[in-house]
Order: C-alpha cells, then sequence, then structure tokens
C-alpha cells in the first residue's frame, strides 16, 4: 500500500489543477472569512462577540465545499478522460487497493490543507474583527470540524467521480448533492419533510462545523449521516470499478 | 515456459462478439506479430490479456498466471496500448516516476528508461505538447521501466514517421534476442513480416492462422500465372491445368513458356499471359478477406 500512496502522491501533486482546486479553497476561506468579519465589525460598530467572529470566519465553507467537491471528481475522473486508469490499473491491477490508496492519499492531503486554511480563516477574521475574548478550544473545534466537513465533501466528489467517471457530469451531480437539493429539501412541507431535510446531505453534515444540532441531529451525529451518504457514494462507484472494464 | 496464453477467450460487447473462442500461445526468445483487419479484436485481446478488461469467457494468462494476481505486474510484463493516454499536464519525468513507485521502482529507473528512449531532453516538459512520436517513445519507456520478461506493443508504430518504425522495429528485435518475449499488434502484413518471427492472425474475433513468418511466407510463396484469352474455356481445357478466376485463368503447375507453347501449337490467341509474383500482403489479403469487418 505504500508504494500505491507514493505514486498516488506524487500523481496529485504533479498537476496544475491540485494546487489550484486547494488554492481556490483556501483563497474562498480567507476572502469570505475577511468580508463577513469587515462587514460584521462595521455594522457592529465595534467589536464583535468571539463566537461570533469563529462563525463568521468559516463562511467560506459553502463554496469550498465545492472546490473540494471537485478536486476530488478530479483525482478520478481526469484518469477516465485521458485513458490513463489503464496504466494505473496495470500498474495495480488490485483495483480496490488503486482506489483506497487514492482515498487515502485524498482524505490526508485535504485535512491537512482544509484544517490548515479554516484555521487560518478564523485567525484573519478576528484579526479583523477584534473580538474582546476568544476561546481557544472554540477555534480548534471548529476548524477542525470545518476541515472534516470540507475532506468529506471531496470524498463525496470523488466517490461520484468514481461512480459518473464523467469530469461535468460528476461536478453537476456533486454541486446538486452538496448544494442545491439540500437547500429545496428545506422547502419540504410537514413534518416528513423536516425530518428528510435535517437528514439530506450537508444539512447534516454542515452541523460539525457550526457546533450546533438542529433539534434533530448533534454535530457529530450529523456528521456521521453525511459520512453515511458519502460512503454510499463511494461503495456504489467501487462496485461498479470492479466490475466495469477499464 | 509459455508466457501468454489465451484459451476460448469470448468476448462481447452489448452481445455484439468481439472475440470468439481466441485460443493461442506466445513464447518468449521471439517477436509474435498479432495481426487482424481494423476491428478483427486485437485491442480487445491485448485489454483481456493486461486485466482491464474481463472475458466474457475463457482465461488469459500471463506466466501461467491471471495477471490481476501478480504481485508488481510491471516488472513481469511492460505495455504500450495508446500512447495519448497520459495526463497532459504532467512532465514525462513525473508521469513515469508514479508508474515506478506502484511497483517499488528505483526511481532511477526513470532516467535510464528516458535515455533509452531519448526523451532525456525533455524530462521535465508536459507531456500534452508531445508529438505522437515522442508519446510513443514515452509509452515506450512506460513498458520498459521495470525491465520486464513479457513486453506487449498494441500498433506500437502508428503514425511514425519512417525513422521512428525503423527505431520500434529495431528495438523489438532487441528485446526478442534478449530473451524476452514481445507480442506486438499490427494490421499490416509488410510491417510484420520485417519484424516478427511467428504470427497469429486474427479475423472478426476468430483465430485465422498461428504459423511461424517463414512458413506463411513459404506458404504464400507460390507465385502463379495469370492467362487471359478470348478463348479461355478452350485454354482450360487443353492444359488441363488452372482454376477460371474472373475473366481469367490462374495456374500454378506450369510455367508461361509452357503454356504458351501449348496455346501457340493449338493456334489460340492469348490477351495475356503473365508470371504474378508471390507478395506477402496479398496472401494475407487472401487470408483475411472472409473476415472484413468494413469492406471498400
Ligand atoms: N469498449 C467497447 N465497446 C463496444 N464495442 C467495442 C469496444 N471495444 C471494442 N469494440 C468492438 O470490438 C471489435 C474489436 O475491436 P478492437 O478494437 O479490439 O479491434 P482491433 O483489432 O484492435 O482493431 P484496430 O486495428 O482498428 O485497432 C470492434 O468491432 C469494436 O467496434
Ligand atoms: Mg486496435
Amino acid at each position: 500500500m505504500i508504494d500505491i500512496l507514493r505514486s498516488e502522491w506524487t500523481k496529485i501533486r504533479s498537476v496544475r489543477s491540485t494546487v489550484w482546486t486547494l488554492a481556490v479553497t483556501a483563497v474562498l476561506m480567507l476572502g469570505f472569512s475577511a468580508l463577513t468579519n469587515a462587514s460584521a465589525r462595521g455594522a457592529a460598530g465595534g467589536p464583535v462577540p468571539g463566537w461570533q467572529a469563529i462563525i463568521l470566519g468559516l463562511t467560506g465553507t459553502m463554496l469550498a465545499s465545492l472546490s473540494m467537491a471537485t478536486l476530488g471528481v478530479l483525482v478520478i475522473s481526469s484518469e477516465y478522460r485521458t485513458g490513463g486508469i489503464r496504466t494505473s490499473i496495470m500498474a495495480v491491477p488490485r483495483r480496490m487497493s488503486l482506489l483506497t490508496g487514492k482515498i487515502v492519499l485524498f482524505v490526508a492531503v485535504s485535512l491537512v490543507v482544509c484544517t490548515v486554511a479554516s484555521a487560518a480563516a478564523i485567525g484573519v477574521g478576528v484579526a479583523i474583527s477584534q473580538p474582546p475574548s476568544i476561546e481557544m478550544g472554540e477555534v480548534a473545534r471548529s476548524s477542525l470540524g470545518s476541515g472534516l466537513y470540507l475532506t468529506a465533501c471531496g470524498l463525496f466528489g470523488l466517490g461520484l467521480g468514481t461512480l459518473i467517471r464523467h469530469t461535468p457530469g460528476a461536478i453537476v451531480s456533486a454541486i446538486a448533492l452538496i448544494l442545491v437539493l439540500p437547500t429545496m429539501a428545506n422547502q419540504l412541507p410537514g413534518e416528513w419533510g423536516a425530518s428528510v431535510a435535517a437528514y439530506f446531505t450537508t444539512n447534516a453534515g454542515l452541523l460539525v462545523v457550526s457546533g450546533q444540532g438542529n433539534g434533530t441531529l448533534g454535530p457529530w451525529s450529523g456528521f456521521a449521516v453525511y459520512l453515511a451518504w458519502v460512503a454510499a457514494a463511494v461503495l456504489a462507484g467501487a462496485v461498479l470499478m470492479q466490475r466495469r472494464d477499464a | 515456459m509459455t508466457a501468454i496464453r489465451a484459451v476460448n477467450l469470448h468476448k462481447r460487447y452489448a452481445g455484439t462478439p468481439a472475440v470468439a473462442d481466441l485460443s493461442f500461445a506466445v513464447e518468449p526468445g521471439r517477436v509474435t506479430g498479432f495481426l487482424g483487419p481494423n476491428g478483427a479484436g486485437k485491442s480487445t485481446t491485448m485489454r483481456m490479456i493486461l486485466g482491464l478488461d474481463r472475458p466474457s469467457g475463457g482465461t488469459a494468462l500471463v506466466d501461467g498466471r491471471p495477471y490481476h494476481e501478480l504481485r508488481h505486474p510491471l516488472r513481469k510484463v511492460g505495455a504500450l496500448l495508446d500512447a495519448k493516454a497520459v495526463h497532459g499536464g504532467r512532465s514525462a519525468r513525473n508521469h513515469l516516476l508514479a508508474i515506478a513507485q506502484s511497483n517499488g521502482i528505483p526511481a532511477s529507473r526513470v532516467n535510464e528508461v528516458l535515455e533509452a528512449v531519448g526523451l532525456r531532453e525533455v524530462a521535465r516538459r508536459r507531456v500534452g505538447g508531445f508529438s505522437l512520436g515522442m508519446s510513443q517513445r514515452l509509452g515506450i519507456a512506460a513498458a520498459l521501466l521495470g525491465d520486464p520478461e513479457i513486453l506487449i506493443f498494441d500498433e506500437p508504430v502508428n503514425g511514425l514517421d519512417p525513422d521512428g518504425i525503423l527505431w520500434i522495429r529495431r528495438l523489438m528485435r532487441k528485446l526478442a534476442a534478449e530473451g524476452r518475449t514481445v507480442f506486438v499488434s499490427s494490421h499490416l502484413m509488410s510491417e510484420m513480416a520485417q519484424t516478427a518471427d511467428h504470427l497469429i492472425v486474427i479475423g472478426r474475433g476468430r483465430l485465422i492462422a498461428d504459423t511461424s513468418v517463414e512458413e506463411f511466407i513459404g506458404r504464400s510463396s507460390q507465385g502463379y500465372v495469370r492467362v487471359r484469352s478470348p478463348r479461355l474455356a478452350e485454354v482450360a481445357e487443353l492444359i488441363k491445368a488452372g482454376e477460371p478466376d474472373g475473366d481469367h485463368l490462374r495456374v500454378t503447375a506450369m510455367s508461361t513458356l509452357e503454356i504458351g507453347t501449348i496455346t501457340a501449337g493449338a493456334g489460340i490467341p492469348l490477351e495475356e499471359l503473365t508470371f504474378v509474383q508471390p507478395s506477402l500482403e496479398a496472401a494475407y489479403m487472401e487470408l483475411t478477406k472472409n473476415s472484413l469487418e468494413f469492406t471498400s
């Protein structure tokens, strides 16, 4: 497995799209934090409370989830687009080992980059809005929550990319499942509709970023529900990858 | 030890057969040409050997085992299927490095193969900008990375200039001379006649011939005499040889002189009396003419 990880590391670091999508993620996180904190400070006419500065510091998570999902899709779909997947499978014919290697490496890179970017975003926000006090434990928890959430979104993309193999199709599906459908689910009427909405992909997943429950799910149980969605996409992709001709 | 063995291989795509009951063996120490017209199933067969496509029936074995059971497959088998199937954004060096690492091949080997195929100068350039010839060389470099004893090339000379063709031909000869197994596909008989020792010919997914090149040439090197005459039936009657073929007679048992003497004696005028040189290409066309997928 270590051989496969080294190979995947070389692959992921040696294409510009990786560097670009990671840079876009970081810029989104930092930019939104700076903007929202500046405007909050302006509106409050002075320092904003610490808890608010932290939440505002992670406003970028919403859009950054899409850049990470795109990276996840590209990790696999770019190989299908170019035909490089055949070279990869010839080198590692046990396809599940190949897919596992891709997943492990992606998760490692994404967790590091996204957690650091989240912490930096909070730092920038706090520097701008200058809250009187800030709880460092809460900063750490929020950064980690945001890093985990963004990584899960990336993995969602990777699963969909494996399933669909076609870059635009997989990215559109990822946007639908991460951004569009959860918002639509919130419009569902009645109690039944509210439960569906609460469990729907990022509606559940985002709880770990804010650290607050939504009445039905807590932060961690919400994240677990989101991971189940992600796992479903990855497993479906894995089954098809194992069965289909490369 | 047989290097590659196909046993009753079948492949159907959406019900349409691409390969049907194909069995053959490829032996080490020689170049085995895999011939067949377009759409014959050569690439499909190679993909099944390499564990990329799942056979609909039968098995393909490499060194006695299914490909996916090889632990570090690239150290046993090197293959070039489609030279353009690479991520254009990567440098040649990184492309090869990623492949090497996956099979525990030392990074120093990357430089060696780049040198061997003449791409050392462009090792750091993005492969998206490579010409077809350079891509082909890169693909061959990838195949050579693990110093494998079995090499599989799918139409490696496609789109190459004469220099490139010569280079690949020499490389394949050299690899075979080193005792390696070289399995190379082509749809051109003339190309294979100059490179291969052994031929496996398929058409419409079925085996047509499995023979040494010598034997193939021997079998097809009989020329024939073409006779045309307004009184062709009488000629046939008279010389008691030859087969009618369209507007002429095809004679293999007699020389032009013999035929001419007889017909002149009988006072039959001839329109044509020609010795037709044997042609490998013609023999191959003859062999595969019933299995052409598209005839023009
Ligand atoms: N993935 C696929 N899906 C459907 N049909 C396929 C697929 N791959 C190959 N075929 C069909 O199988 C047959 C054999 O194709 P294959 O590419 O193996 O032929 P080939 O001998 O390599 O031809 P060429 O000389 O043109 O490369 C063709 O009729 C082709 O259309
Ligand atoms: Mg082909």
